[in-house]
């Protein structure tokens, strides 16, 4: 008992490591929740905007170039060099059953539902993405956006509504883009590298590819056009100060859309395949 | 029953007795840090109004919560006897159009040229064609004492006291009722800074302006303003203190028996570096 009496009772003791873990776990989560709370009204407000006052064309078309004819070049590098790379790693387990005609089919659908739409979508948060979330950092931190404020225009209208815009009807327009180089660049690699038979690989791609496969993969990408939009700008209005800040806000806009664009794709394609087969009972699609 | 009706000299004289800005009992609170403390200031029209105060203690975000860019934790903001939490973003928006801001470090847009810039409120909230539009920016550089050559170019080509004055050409272009000047003159040679009291004295005497001028040098407070307020950081104030230091006419600054009002007027760190040392000191313990 003489250990007892070295400790005082517990209800006199100070609060220990675990009652500060506890304390600081609390309050982690509340300023997660607070955050998405706060994102929620930013984007609630943004379509609130949208519907009240459309922007003007001078605001939305620098805005529309810069997000769409500025990303085609590298979203259409990207989806080649992706084909290629399907039609490489699928090439061997398919000859293995002697199914290299099939290539085609899978490459083809596999662009078309994933790869193409998540592809654009990531191309469109690095490049695009980034820039918002830094380029309204350093208008927050220089006091552009209270300037704008001041002069009695609305940051959100003026800034984030052109944004979400462009990003919302110029992604379908990149995902195409990406499906439709990925494909060349899978047939071009199968039949002149691989050396697959080119009328089976187009046939083959022929009876597995559905019109819905194109329209899941397009459907899906205005989800994360509007994702990268709200998520990059919400992060570049809540800028920390100085240099530091503007790129934090730059690196968590891409990290933040990168996670929420794959927890929709799976949350999306669940749906879509459950649209597909309560559409289509015999369910002809591969994935 | 016969109503009494008001003559219009008893009703002109009510509005103008009215101030122009009025903060009631108003605190501000970012997180845990209160920033400031039970101020009640009313500005009447007419009048210019220099806030001084150490870096920190909290003039810009007064100001900007007296214009509704920051919003009070307590009390209220009356522009024009109007409370403008209560006023939707419509009437915000109209509101708005009546003051005039003139920012630290001038927060021009970066992405437009000069002439955009100083267009910007114009294009927002009148309905001008191009060349009106052209006319009244060239107009307001010229007032400012920048040529119509630096309109075409883009904010960075310009150096800090060319866009100091770009801001203020900005913040005129719509003939505000009320401007404010956020630290006018901080980061110029000592002949821009008088350059800029000059624009402000100007435009006092060319518009009936109301006007807030928030600034630590005192060349500035005692040149251009009719009333002085001092602000004190509230982190060396005790719980009951008043934050507001000094609340008079610039003549009376050299007056004050406030030690504190004193030591900031002239300049003079007294102990300050060494209580400095003693909180770094305590936070390393």
């Amino acid at each position: 008992m003489a250990s007892d009496s070295k400790h005082p009772p517990l209800s006199s003791r100070p609060p220990g490591a675990l009652v500060n873990g506890i304390a600081n776990l609390g309050e982690v989560i509340i300023l997660r929740v607070a955050a998405i709370g706060d994102w929620a009204i930013f984007s609630l407000s943004t379509f609130a905007w949208m519907v009240r006052r459309w922007p003007s064309r001078g605001t939305l078309l620098p805005n529309f170039y810069q997000i769409g004819v500025l990303s085609l070049p590298v979203v259409a590098l990207t989806g080649t060099f992706i084909g290629m790379v399907l039609a490489e790693q699928s090439y061997a387990q398919f000859r293995f059953f002697h199914l290299e005609t099939r290539l085609g089919g899978v490459i083809n659908v596999s662009l078309l539902r994933e790869l193409g739409p998540v592809l654009a979508a990531t191309m469109l948060a690095g490049r695009v993405g980034s820039a918002m979330a830094a380029e309204l950092g350093t208008m927050r931190v220089t006091e552009q956006i209270d300037a704008l404020e001041s002069m009695g225009a609305n940051p959100i209208h003026y800034l984030v509504v052109p944004r979400f815009l462009g990003c919302l009807f110029l992604i379908p327009t990149l995902t195409v883009m990406a499906d439709f180089m990925g494909m060349i660049g899978g047939a071009f690699y199968s039949i002149y590298r691989l050396g697959v038979d080119s009328h089976h690989y187009w046939s083959n791609s022929q009876q597995m590819v559905r019109e819905f496969d194109l329209f899941a993969g397009v459907f899906k990408s205005l989800f994360f056009g509007a994702a990268i939009a709200l998520v990059s700008c919400h992060r570049g209005f809540h800028c920390d100060p100085g240099a530091e800040g503007v790129g934090r806000a730059a690196t968590s806009a891409f990290v933040h859309s990168f996670v929420l664009i794959l927890v929709l794709d799976l949350l999306l394609g669940i749906i879509l395949n459950a649209i597909y087969y309560y559409l289509w009972p015999e369910g002809a699609s591969v994935i | 029953m016969a109503v009494r009706t008001m003559p219009k000299e008893d009703l002109k004289t009510d509005a103008e007795q009215i101030p122009l800005l009025e903060a009631r009992d108003l605190y501000v609170q970012f997180g845990r840090q209160q920033v400031l403390r039970n101020i009640n200031l009313a500005v009447p029209r007419g009048q210019t109004l220099a806030v001084i105060g150490e870096s920190g203690c909290g003039k810009t975000v007064m100001m900007k919560t007296m214009i509704g860019l920051v919003k009070p934790s307590r009390g209220e903001v009356l522009f024009d006897g109007q409370r403008l939490d209560q006023l939707n973003e419509q009437e915000l928006t109209r509101q708005r159009i009546r003051y005039g801001f003139v920012f630290q470090q001038a927060a021009l847009f970066d992405s437009m040229t000069i002439a955009q810039n100083v267009a910007f409120p114009l294009q927002q909230h009148d309905h001008k064609s191009d060349a009106e539009i052209r006319k009244i920016v060239l107009q307001r550089l010229s007032e400012v004492g920048l040529p119509e050559s630096v309109a075409a170019k883009k904010p960075a080509e310009l150096s800090g006291g060319m866009r100091k004055r770009v801001g203020l050409a900005r913040a005129l272009v719509l003939n505000p009722e009320l401007v404010l000047y956020d630290e006018p003159t901080t980061g110029l040679d000592p002949i821009m800074s008088d350059v800029i009291n000059e624009l402000i004295l100007r435009t006092r005497q060319s518009n009936p302006v109301t006007s807030i001028v928030v600034t630590h040098d005192m060349n500035t407070a005692r040149k251009v303003a009719d009333r002085v307020v001092m602000l004190y950081p509230l982190a060396r104030l005790g719980p009951d203190d008043s934050q507001v230091l000094f609340d008079g006419p610039p003549e009376e600054l050299d007056d004050t028996p406030d030690p504190r009002v004193t030591q900031f007027i002239h300049g003079e760190a007294g102990e300050r570096l060494m209580e400095m040392r003693e909180m770094a000191n305590g936070a390393l313990d």
